[in-house]
């Protein structure tokens, strides 16, 4: 007992023997960190903020509603409205193939849906000017029959899709291979058809990582700069997505108008950070109490339970 | 349901974009004439509104010279090209493709087509230091010392950094009695001096007057007095050099962009209007320098007297020039390359 006793010593001693290090390297590791932090994350998102409401809120409210932003924040909307969902079909035909099934060229088909992330989104925007551009491959066709694609919405669109094409994929795919196949191979067994298989167990199993995949593609899509920039041709009012209007205003000497705009794609930043947050604790909850469950009781209730849920 | 609502939604979103009733033109302009036709665009649509009744509305965008030359011949749907140089709208005709029919973008003889070989306005190319001018630059020569660092933009794109590289060649080979090589030597030393190229001439400006780099700035006139006027005269000043060139920035309808969107009356009325004692004013009043009437009288006391020579004297035009001097393997590419 005497042992026990000797044990449980005053206990803040005893924290700083077992981190082993000395006050002044932790107090030094962690000061550095949170000056890394203050300068790559809080100054430049306190500037942005700053800078917007440098003259009130009045200056910052008129720029906010000026007729080319409020174009630019609706085209970039119907930009993201249309290339995130293209994005989730796809994403999810593509994770729901790449784990569910083996089939030849499966690592290759892998390597392919992360091309646009290797690429430099330049090279992206120059690929759409190159096969629809005057010059391009489609150009003369597409100028016979008077479609336009560069230098306008289309363009804008198919840039946007091509950027942000892995991000849901990607996602599902991580999630799907590490829940395995056991509940899909259960209710094939019960004799339930492909879709209904996606449509009641996948989907309802994998939809935080889709939430989650959806929330970072649709924060890319409506930031994206580089690409966009390359096939827009910069019209006011016409062809001017978010980030390029902040560059243009930046360029005209309105830095309460640049820094308005920014702090609107900042705040877009954060909330995503957030919804991304809460979507992991969903993921990690949920997964603890699976594990518990299937610890305490030897028949698994989940698919059950999970089939309940979903209602068509 | 629910799937098709989105879609349903993005669709309609789309229509509101792109069909917008009225006529609409789209002017493809170089960089620093964003103020100039934001307020020219308004007086047009009010003067074409009284005089045909017809509601119309103007876009515009801006970039450097040279790569907004480049989206026209890549398919840009300009209805009017406003540049910053000649050579830029050569381009256009020259490598803008033809039709089946064996059209180009825009006839040859286009430069003809308005007074003044189609520029309303001109400019000239001057320094912009810092407020008392600490680095006491007076000319030309100033800019190759070595404790001087020069903004000034990337001729390969911009419009105003070929005027400021022609300008300083022009200078060098007056003061060496036309020596083609020390020209070379005394252009090769000024870009030595220069840290960053930018694009276009407002990302110079941005450089120099918001990130504070450069002790001199190589600007359009225009581009000069505007930063002038955002920043304040406390801040910068203006130094004219002994001699500079004559900058004619030209304006032209696209042809085959406009008898297909059936917009060429309107683009005509809205270049020809730069003519009129109204586009003469709004030009003056944003720096450029105006060429007829009322306007040019008005603004004489705004600028200074400069010595200015023409392109056409010194370089023998504006094809000569470029080949000579911006063409991939040219004279400016051989100095950029040989700086280190």
């Amino acid at each position: 007992m005497s042992g026990l006793v000797t044990t449980r010593a005053p206990s803040a001693h005893r924290r700083e023997t077992q981190v082993g290090e000395s006050l002044l390297v932790r107090v030094l590791l962690i000061g550095v960190a949170l000056l890394f932090l203050a300068i790559f994350l809080v100054a430049p998102i306190a500037t942005v903020f700053g800078s917007a409401f440098s003259k009130g809120v009045g200056p910052y409210w008129a720029a906010l509603v000026a007729d080319e932003t409020l174009d630019a924040i609706k085209l970039t909307l119907l930009t993201a409205g249309i290339s995130v969902p293209l994005n989730v079909v796809f994403g999810v035909a593509a994770a729901w193939l790449i784990s569910k099934y083996d089939f030849w060229g499966k690592s290759v088909l892998i390597t392919v849906v992360d091309l646009p992330f290797s690429v430099s989104p330049v090279i992206s925007g120059l690929i759409f000017v190159l096969l629809f551009g005057a010059h391009g491959w489609f150009g003369p066709w597409l100028s016979e029959h008077d479609i336009k694609i560069i230098f306008a919405v289309p363009g804008i669109v198919m840039a946007t899709t091509f950027v942000t094409f892995p991000l849901v994929a990607r996602e599902l795919i991580a999630v799907m291979q590490a829940q395995g196949n056991d509940e899909e191979e259960a209710a094939l067994t019960l004799g339930a058809s492909g879709f209904a298989i996606l449509w009641r167990i996948t989907l309802p199993k994998v939809r935080w990582g889709l939430i989650y995949g959806v929330i970072l593609c649709n924060a890319r899509a409506m930031g994206e700069f580089g690409a966009v920039s390359v096939v827009s041709g910069h019209v006011r009012g016409l062809t001017n997505t978010l980030p390029l209007q902040v560059e243009i205003l930046y360029n005209e000497y309105n830095f309460v108008g640049a820094f308005a705009v920014a702090s609107l794609l900042s705040a877009l930043a954060l909330v995503t950070l957030c919804v991304k947050k809460v979507a992991e604790w969903s993921v990690s909850n949920r997964q603890a109490k699976r594990e518990a469950s299937q610890r305490a009781l030897s028949v698994p209730v989940r698919p059950a339970t999970s089939l309940e849920g979903v209602s068509p | 349901m629910k799937i098709h609502k989105p879609l349903l939604i993005a669709l309609t979103l789309l229509g509101a974009v792109t069909l917008r009733a009225e006529v609409e033109l789209l002017n493809v302009s170089y960089d620093p004439t964003r103020e100039l036709y934001s307020e020219y665009n308004k007086a047009f649509t009010t003067y074409w509104k009284g005089k045909t009744g017809e509601e119309i509305s103007i876009s515009d965008s801006h970039d450097g010279s040279g790569k907004q030359s480049r989206a026209i011949q890549d398919g840009a749907p300009a209805d009017v090209a406003t540049l910053a140089l000649a050579y830029d709208i050569d381009a256009i005709y020259e490598k803008g493709g033809v039709n089946a029919a064996g059209a180009h973008l825009i006839p040859k003889d286009w430069q003809s087509r308005l007074p003044h070989n189609s520029s309303p306005y001109t400019s000239t190319i001057v320094f912009l230091v810092r407020k008392g001018n600490p680095k006491n630059i007076k000319d030309w020569a100033d800019l190759t010392r070595d404790d001087v660092s020069v903004i000034t933009p990337n001729p390969k794109t911009g419009g105003g950094a070929r005027w400021n590289y022609l300008a300083a060649w022009g200078y060098a080979l007056k003061k060496f009695g036309n020596d083609e090589a020390k020209a070379k030597d005394f252009v090769s030393r000024l870009y030595a001096n220069v840290p960053v190229l930018d694009s276009g001439a407002r990302g110079s400006t941005i450089t120099f007057t918001e990130r504070g780099i450069g002790d001199v700035f190589i600007s359009w006139e225009n581009e000069a007095y505007l930063a002038l006027k955002e920043f304040g005269p406390e801040k910068f000043e203006i130094v004219v050099p002994s001699v500079s060139i004559l900058a004619e920035p030209p304006v032209t309808v696209v042809d085959k962009v406009v008898d297909k969107r059936g917009t060429r009356k309107v683009a005509e009325a809205y270049l020809q209007y730069l003519y009129s004692d109204e586009g003469q004013d709004i030009a003056g009043r944003n720096y450029y320098r105006p060429r007829d009437g009322k306007a040019v009288a008005k603004y004489a006391k705004t600028f200074s007297k400069v010595n200015l020579f023409t392109i056409d004297e010194v370089f023998g035009g504006w094809q000569k020039a470029q080949k000579t001097h911006f063409a991939d393997g040219g004279v400016f590419d051989k100095i950029y390359l040989a700086r280190k």
